[in-house]
């Protein structure tokens, strides 16, 4: 069997962090190779490797059968190599025509030749079965395109090899089945496609070969066809893991969150939540389902104070807390795992100890008289970030920026529960997260739960919502559908409920 | 230690291309450095004189990389500045006490004038997210005009119209015995004023809670808000705080260095204050560093147009070479990243296997 490339034993340390070690991946011409590993195993070190963004410590590189020095992107793009980063590079007033010939124009003596790369494109985008319009500019454009408009700058550039950094992260379940059809387009064409994902799913559905790796070694290379979800998970966390959420029945006590009335109003200044009532208990988990957008956000901002309400009381542990401060609430218990980790979840650019202290810096021991206790920060942030097993460079003193995002939302996770809040909103706390790390935070908000705190969690999967969950409220439009018991309920039941398709109000 | 290397670079790139423009318009680069030197450290009564023309700057410098620190682009120090140093100037003229009251009182009006001055563009980025930039530039002038007019209206001067009455020496922060200990030197208390305030500033800034809850909102206005800190409050304080220590510079300047104040004049100290924070990484003790290395250029300048036939505007070139660089900082952050590399990469394949470097 042919390969075009091969990474041998490659080896890349970082300062304090061994990100790649020893590992081996082949790609055969023709196949879809999935490269599964949990956040900060080291796959996107590994592609930047091979699309020429850092040199390995040690270990070959050989590019069919040739072993080649990859010194700079420039020599990848020559060897026929392209990868798409996680986070996209492109120009967002630009057109599509522009980000792709952006730094390969093509000149027609010193004018560039705008029309005849447009012209390209689209046969490429013709052939390929992207569907993309290369007179767009990237800002009018969907996420799904702009992703399709980094695989054309792959086709235009001639790559052989695509490489894909977690492409499904940032999709609709939608733009997923058509990335797969993709995918596949392209392999029958010829080209050979390595994906990196921790989606199993996406796996199974779409590669030939996957390579495992976990903190920075290959594990193996197993045939998806042969190989099960549950062994890929299981050589990827490096322990047995279950896909169900081992918890036991709630017991709910006394009501921690009421809410009565609440209409919030959304960015466009018209009510995005109306008349929302709801009850969420102690020893309980209350999921919202929903499609995004239908309120949700404005439910959560309003609780914790982000945002103010038109009309309707929210009551914490029986006091009003309608119009008190963002800091008021949480020191009255309220805690949130935001959706944006990035936005809003930390200060990318203090460090992790710093960061942990985000709302109790006022608090002793960490502050006294307005003077802050760096031993005291120290230990109180080592301990959460030991115990939520979150992985940096330089531990406390790590920028945030730096870390992996899995890291930094465990960081965010382990901030919050260590507060030991009456109340904890979770919104989509596993976003972008690989198994392992699911499995392990839906234990803790199960456990904060079985501490007898309320637990109020927002998430667009379904498979979350329904398992983690005790009961399930279900949102269309930013009105309350119905409620139900998570035990009693399936995905059809609430797929339809969140088509707006009612359920005899059983509060 | 980074940030000390792209600014010692900065210097020394400023330093060559001033002696390029000294080579190319012939003349003798050595011997334009060494009375450009000579004239700001050749003998005590100039060492002290460079330490007096560094002092206003570590103030600017200082309420520049404060408001920097904290998210905000503070241009307006010279505005700031020349409404401190009037407020002060009102309170030592007017007033009839000794020096022991005068100048505390003289401090206090310093910092709330130029703490006003900074408050209102505070106060419109709070409310209505005007930017900073746009409105400290327009409090610049209208502090330019208001002493335009203020100035012959209350504080004029007997014979000349132009500028101020001269403050008596008490209300001044000049000293004898530093004056004497300098040989003359019009260096002045303010520099121990100066010292001081760096060290209140970096205390805030590294160890309060303030200080946490300010650079918080700098670096990210969503989060602050998210963990409950008042994200208008802390924009408002911040500037205030900004404008507070270009007001001190205004009485270092029209109190200290000098006795009155000028009309029509915008000091260059404001603008100058942007450069020193930049040079000095926005960290106090760097400001302090760098304030008074641009004192040493702008001393020396004098000297060596004195001289020699160097034209002053050559120091005013290396000036801005070494700004260039600073801003630049970025870019030197990547050359020193990938020259570190290097050497890391060379080093580590000569001692491989000896674990981390
Ligand atoms: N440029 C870098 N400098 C320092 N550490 C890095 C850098 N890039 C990645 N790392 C570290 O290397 C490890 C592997 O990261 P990465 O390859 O991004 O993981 P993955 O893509 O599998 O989530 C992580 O611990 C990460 O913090
Ligand atoms: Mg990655």
């Amino acid at each position: 069997m042919e390969f075009v490339v091969e990474m041998l034993n490659i080896r890349k340390e970082f300062p304090g962090v061994v990100a790649n070690d020893d590992i081996t991946l082949q790609l055969r011409k023709g196949e879809i190779h999935a490269l599964l590993g949990e956040n900060g195993a080291g796959k996107s070190t590994l592609m930047s490797i091979l699309f020429g963004m850092y040199q390995p410590d040690r270990g070959t590189i050989k590019v069919r059968g040739e072993q080649v020095k990859i010194a700079n992107p420039n020599v990848a793009n020559k060897l026929g190599i392209g990868m798409v980063h996680q986070h996209f590079k492109l120009v967002s007033n630009f057109t599509v025509t522009e980000n792709i010939i952006l730094g390969n124009e093509l000149k027609r003596g010193l004018a560039l030749n705008i029309k005849g790369a447009a012209r390209r494109i689209e046969e490429l985008s013709k052939r390929y079965g992207l569907n993309v319009d290369p007179y767009a500019k990237i800002e009018d454009i969907s996420v799904g395109m702009q992703q399709r408009v980094e695989i054309l700058k792959m086709l235009y550039r001639d790559a052989e090899v695509l490489i894909l950094d977690e492409p499904s992260a940032v999709l609709t379940p939608q733009e997923i089945d058509e990335l797969i059809k993709i995918m596949k387009g392209l392999v029958a064409e010829g080209k050979s496609v390595i994906v990196i994902t921790h989606k199993l799913k996406e796996i199974k559905a779409a590669a030939d070969r996957c390579t495992v790796i976990r903190r920075g070694k290959t594990i193996g290379t197993v045939d998806v066809a042969t190989t099960s979800e549950l062994q890929m998970a299981e050589m990827m966390v490096g322990r047995s893991v279950t896909f169900k959420v081992e918890k036991k029945p709630s017991q709910p006590g006394d009501v921690i969150l009421k809410l009565e009335g609440l209409t919030v109003n959304n960015n466009k200044n018209v009510p995005g939540l109306k008349d929302f009532n709801l009850e969420v208990r102690a020893g309980e988990i209350v999921g919202i389902a929903g499609v995004e957008g239908n309120g949700q956000s404005e439910l959560v901002e309003a609780i914790t104070g982000l945002r103010k309400s038109e009309a309707g009381r929210i009551i914490l542990n029986g006091q009003e807390i309608t119009s008190h401060s963002i800091r008021n609430r949480i020191n009255n218990g309220v805690a949130h795992i935001p959706e944006d980790r990035q936005k809003r979840g930390l200060v990318l650019d203090y460090t992790l100890e710093e960061n942990m202290i985000l709302q109790v810096y006022k608090r002793e021991p960490f502050s006294k008289r307005g003077i802050l206790n760096k031993g005291a920060i120290r230990k109180y942030a080592s301990g959460i970030l030991e115990s939520f097993d979150v992985r940096s460079g330089r531990g406390p003193v790590s920028v945030s920026r730096s870390l992996s995002g899995g890291n930094q939302q465990k960081a965010i996770i382990g901030r919050e529960i260590e507060l030991d809040p009456s109340l904890l909103i979770a919104v989509q706390p596993t976003r972008g997260l690989d198994v392992g790390s699911i499995e392990y935070i839906h234990k803790r908000l199960i456990g904060h739960r079985d501490r007898g705190k309320a637990v109020l969690l927002i998430s667009l999967e379904l498979d979350e919502v329904i398992n983690v969950s005790d009961r399930i409220a279900v949102v269309n439009n930013g009105e309350l559908i119905g409620i139900v018991n998570a035990a009693e309920t399936n995905e059809n039941e609430i797929g339809l409920m969140m088509a707006g398709v009612g359920k005899g109000g059983d509060q | 230690m980074r940030n000390f290397i792209i600014s010692l670079s900065a210097v020394v790139f400023g330093l060559i291309g001033g002696a390029i423009l000294m080579a190319v318009t012939g003349h003798d680069p050595m011997e334009g450095y060494r009375f450009l030197f000579q004239g700001g450290l050749k003998n005590i009564s100039r060492f002290g004189d460079t330490l007096a023309t560094g002092t206003p700057l570590i103030f600017t410098g200082l309420s520049v990389a404060f408001a920097f620190r904290t998210g905000l682009f503070n241009i307006g120090a010279a505005g700031q500045m020349l409404f401190g140093g009037f407020c002060a100037s009102i309170i030592g003229l007017k007033l009839d006490a000794s020096g022991a009251v005068l100048i505390p009182l003289m401090i206090i009006a310093a910092i709330l004038g130029g703490a006003v001055w900074a408050f209102i563009p505070g106060l419109l980025k709070a409310r209505f997210n005007v930017h900073e930039v746009v409105s400290t530039i327009m409090m610049n002038w209208i502090a330019y005009w208001t002493i335009y007019y203020a100035v012959p209206a209350y504080l004029k001067a007997e014979s000349v119209e132009t500028e101020s009455r001269a403050l008596p020496d008490k209300a001044t922060l000049k000293a004898a015995w530093l004056s004497d200990m300098f040989g003359g030197s019009y260096v002045n208390m303010g520099l121990f004023l100066a010292v001081i305030v760096v060290i209140i500033i970096a205390f805030i800034i590294n160890k309060t809670t303030l200080g946490y809850e300010l650079k918080a909102v700098g670096f990210n206005r969503h989060s602050a808000e998210y963990a409950g800190i008042g994200v208008n409050r802390s924009i408002i304080l911040s500037m205030l705080i900004s404008g507070a220590l270009a007001g001190l510079a205004g009485l270092a300047q029209y109190a200290g260095n000098g006795n009155n104040i000028q009309i029509g004049v915008l000091a260059t100290q404001g603008y100058d204050g942007i450069a020193v924070a930049l040079l000095g990484a926005n960290s106090p003790i760097g400001v302090l560093v760098s304030a008074l290395f641009f004192g040493l250029l702008y001393s020396g300048r004098g000297f060596m147009n004195a001289m020699t036939d160097i034209p002053p505007e050559i120091a005013d070139s290396i000036i801005a070479i070494i700004i260039y660089f600073a801003a630049t900082s970025v870019l030197m952050n990547r050359v020193i990243t990938w020259f570190l590399g290097r050497r890391r990469a060379n080093a580590g394949s000569a001692v491989s296997g000896k674990g981390k470097v």
